[in-house]
């Protein structure tokens, strides 16, 4: 992506593909990662209205996973969680 | 159709009239208040459709031509001097976004000392910001430039902001005969309004105004480079159509009897209507005079001025303004333009009328004095008690 | 009312902003954002101020945004919102548009309280249908945290550090919230993200106000106040709690508490001491100096002179 030449960009900087940060990762920043006791989980869904890179997976009003690619381990939805059912735990451990 | 007598200010609000922009956002400045009010007169009678906003700032209300430039609405508005100067951010900002805003600077000095009357240091202030800068002589001129404008503005080539210049009170206030356009032809020559992208297209989301690093920046200025060059051929189209529906015939540079000429003035603005008539008296008595009138400032019409001058003996360049610890501005860009020229005329640079000093017929006749006898310094200040 | 606030039902929107901006971890910004554009169903069109929230959702080539979007400058995205949406009914009386958008600004408290109020002032003036929040994380963050307008009595930024000779910021925020309401605008309001149902039903009462629109919401920063990123939420619970922050809206004419704040006034739960606050984060810290008591009961004295005032605005 980056490299192109003037002439094959958009004018005036507009970015014409909506969402397009989807493709950036931040989950490469984090040191810690959120991991969920499933058998705790009441589907609140707390956790996912208080994450502040969407990084909640919810389908059909259920909690069903973290995205990792993007989820910068900022832990508020462990200390938010009512059920205490997330922890934050060492990346790379 | 019937000649009327209005002024320079009257004829754009009048021009924006037959135009019908969709949004209208402007701060009122002395000389430009007289295009507000006659377009607010306008709004409160019900004989525009377009969307006028009181903007309580300059940088506001190129911020809101901004906004509705994006929005995919043909805008306008009109500033002068200390306004222009509180939207010079915003000015580079229009041009960096591609947005074909068209706007009427009433040229004023800038502060300070506070002054009203008329300059070129605010158009001038402003000949980085990648707008188109055009400039006219008289009233005829500043309505047929604001109608034109919107053509240039908006080709799909172009999409640059662009500013059409008149002289405060002498071309604002002035009363002049002058030609309108009818209604219909107006509304045909600047056609429906077309952009790429809008920010109220919801089936396109679009992001404007972005973050660049080091890595996108240059490229994104080199698009504004790049369509900048594209100007001049659009505007000489944009010229030979206005000739076909009104009759009258512009070029960005218009010379006045330099055929046979030894030695000539530039000038903007109406300066360069006071020359025709001393260049007129100065043939009478046998002097081989002529004059040049530009018209465009920015893009700057480097090859098309040195073909123009090459060959001439001697040139003054008339600046109404100043760059302070150099010279006035448009005078190094004729330089520049003629240095690989085989045959440089000798050229001198005159910087008069700033803060609406008066220029007196006595005073033009002084410099091609001055350039006949190869008098003066390169740097001359002409009507200043010095 | 509570139909908006269904999370599960919140859950199956469109994201209208979505991962991958590059704001810190645990930033409160992206939260209140999130929280705000779930409020309406109705398509949206952005205006966002220069700071930490604009840059890191638009570097290019990238964009967080999934909806229209627009940043111009730092002091002026009021009015550039004012120019989209005069477009909008240029456009829409003259039949090229159908659709019914809403118009909502994002701006941090130094496009809000400082740089930008005037164009802030003259959109409200001018009566354009459009929502105006502030991400209050009360300093220039984007910059490295040096001192607002909004900056809190006492907190350390970087152009009002804690030296041995000056405690912090002297100077007692402004009460933007109010200044806004003078002009008596048809609905502005104060939130907070920890109380996502206040926030959201303030967010969809701002959205169809029929006119000017006001969000100041407290938007901790882990950064420049120095505390733990999971405890944002935490914070921004504290700040209301404590009164520094109180919920309530101002809509036409009323002015009305709301959450944990009309439950204090109402007397079912208690207002904390400003101590709590003042130990959440580490820009109070030197505030536990002997020499620097006094200033701790300064923004005490100072919270419940103005929690009165608002009482008794609010008729309690």
């Amino acid at each position: 992506m980056p490299g192109e030449k003037a002439g094959e960009l958009p004018e005036g900087g507009m970015i014409l593909e909506a969402g397009s940060s989807r493709k950036y990762n931040t989950g490469d920043w984090r040191s810690k990662r959120p991991v969920c006791d499933e058998s705790k989980c009441t589907n609140c869904l707390v956790c996912w209205i208080y994450c502040p890179d969407n990084s909640i997976i919810v389908k059909e009003g259920k909690r069903v996973g973290f995205k990792l690619t993007h989820c910068k381990g900022c832990g508020i939805c462990a200390n938010q969680c009512p059920a205490k059912c997330i922890k934050m735990v060492e990346e790379g451990v | 159709m019937e000649k009327v007598a209005m002024n320079g200010d009257q004829v754009i609000a009048l021009a924006w009239k037959q135009i019908d922009p969709d949004v209208v956002a402007a701060y009122p400045i002395t000389p430009q208040t007289i295009i507000v009010e006659a377009f607010s007169e306008f709004v409160a009678d019900g004989l525009v459709n377009t969307e006028y906003v009181c903007a309580e700032s300059e940088h506001s209300a190129m911020s809101m031509c901004i906004g509705a430039s994006a929005a995919g609405a043909r805008t306008a508005t009109a500033t002068a001097s200390a306004g222009l100067a509180f939207m010079w951010e915003m000015l580079y900002i229009a041009s960096g976004m591609r947005l074909p805003i068209v706007m009427a600077v009433a040229n004023r000095a800038l502060s300070g000392p506070i002054n009203i009357h008329c300059d070129h240091s605010d158009a001038m202030g402003a000949r980085d910001s990648g707008w188109i800068q055009i400039f006219g002589e008289n009233v005829q001129e500043a309505y047929d430039n604001s109608i034109m404008a919107f053509r240039i503005a908006e080709h799909m080539d172009i999409r640059l902001p662009t500013m059409t210049c008149l002289d405060g009170f002498i071309v604002t206030h002035s009363l002049e005969r002058f030609e309108p356009l009818p209604d219909e032809t107006v509304k045909k020559f600047v056609g429906d309004f077309k952009y790429k992208r809008s920010l109220l297209d919801l089936k396109n989301p679009t992001t404007f105004g972005p973050f660049d690093w080091t890595d996108y920046y240059f490229e994104h200025k080199y698009q504004q480079v790049d369509a900048m060059r594209h100007v001049i051929p659009v505007i000489n189209q944009v010229q030979d159509d206005f000739a076909k529906v009104s009759g009258r015939r512009y070029n960005i540079i218009e010379p006045y009897r330099l055929e046979d000429a030894e030695y000539a003035v530039v000038a903007m603005g109406s300066t360069a209507g006071t020359l025709k008539d001393i260049v007129d008296e100065l043939r009478a008595e046998g002097k081989k005079v002529g004059s040049i009138k530009l018209r465009l400032f920015r893009p700057f019409p480097a090859q098309e001025l040195a073909k123009t001058l090459e060959g001439l003996k001697g040139v003054a360049i008339l600046d109404r303004a100043v760059s302070i610890g150099a010279s006035g501005p448009l005078f190094p860009e004729v330089r520049s333009a003629l240095y690989d020229a085989k045959d440089k005329p000798k050229l001198k640079n005159y910087i008069y009328g700033l803060g609406g000093r008066d220029i007196k017929p006595e005073e033009l006749k002084h410099v091609y004095k001055q350039l006949i006898y190869n008098e003066g310094e390169i740097v001359n200040f002409l009507g200043a008690r010095v | 009312m509570s139909a908006v606030t269904s999370l599960k039902l919140l859950s199956e929107k469109e994201d209208r902003y979505v991962e991958g901006h590059r704001l810190c971890a645990g930033c409160a910004e992206p939260i209140i954002a999130r929280q705000i554009l779930l409020a309406t169903d109705k398509p949206v069109v952005v205006s966002n101020a220069t700071g930490c929230f604009e840059v890191s959702s638009t570097i290019y080539p990238f964009t967080s945004w999934n909806v229209p979007w627009i940043h111009s400058a730092f002091e002026n995205a009021a009015a550039t919102i004012s120019g989209v949406e005069a477009a909008y009914l240029a456009l829409k009386r003259k039949g090229k548009i159908t659709e019914d958008i809403r118009f909502v600004t994002f701006g941090g408290d130094g496009a809000t309280y400082d740089i930008g109020f005037q164009a802030i002032s003259g959109a409200i003036e001018r009566g354009h249908h459009f929502m105006y929040v502030c991400l209050n994380n009360e300093a220039y963050m984007n910059t490295g945290i040096q001192r607002s307008g909004a900056t809190g009595r006492g907190a350390q930024t970087t152009t009002c550090p804690a030296g041995t000779c000056v405690p912090g910021k002297r100077e007692f925020p402004k009460d933007l919230t109010k200044i806004i309401i003078a002009h008596d605008l048809p609905y502005a309001a104060q939130g907070s993200p920890h109380n996502y149902k206040d926030l959201i039903e303030k967010s969809a009462k701002g959205f169809e106000a029929s006119g000017p629109a006001f969000l100041n919401v407290i938007s901790p920063c882990p950064r420049g106040w120095r505390h733990d990123s999971a405890k944002t939420i935490e914070i921004a619970k504290l700040a209301v709690e404590t009164c520094i922050w109180p919920l309530y809206e101002f809509e036409r004419g009323v002015w009305r508490l709301t959450g944990e704040s009309l439950r204090i006034a109402e007397g079912s739960r208690q207002k904390l001491p400003i101590s709590e606050w003042l130990k959440s984060q580490g820009r109070f810290g030197h505030l536990t100096k002997d020499k620097w008591n006094f200033v701790a009961e300064e923004i005490q004295a100072n919270v419940d002179t103005k929690w009165q005032e608002l009482l008794k605005l609010c008729k309690i």
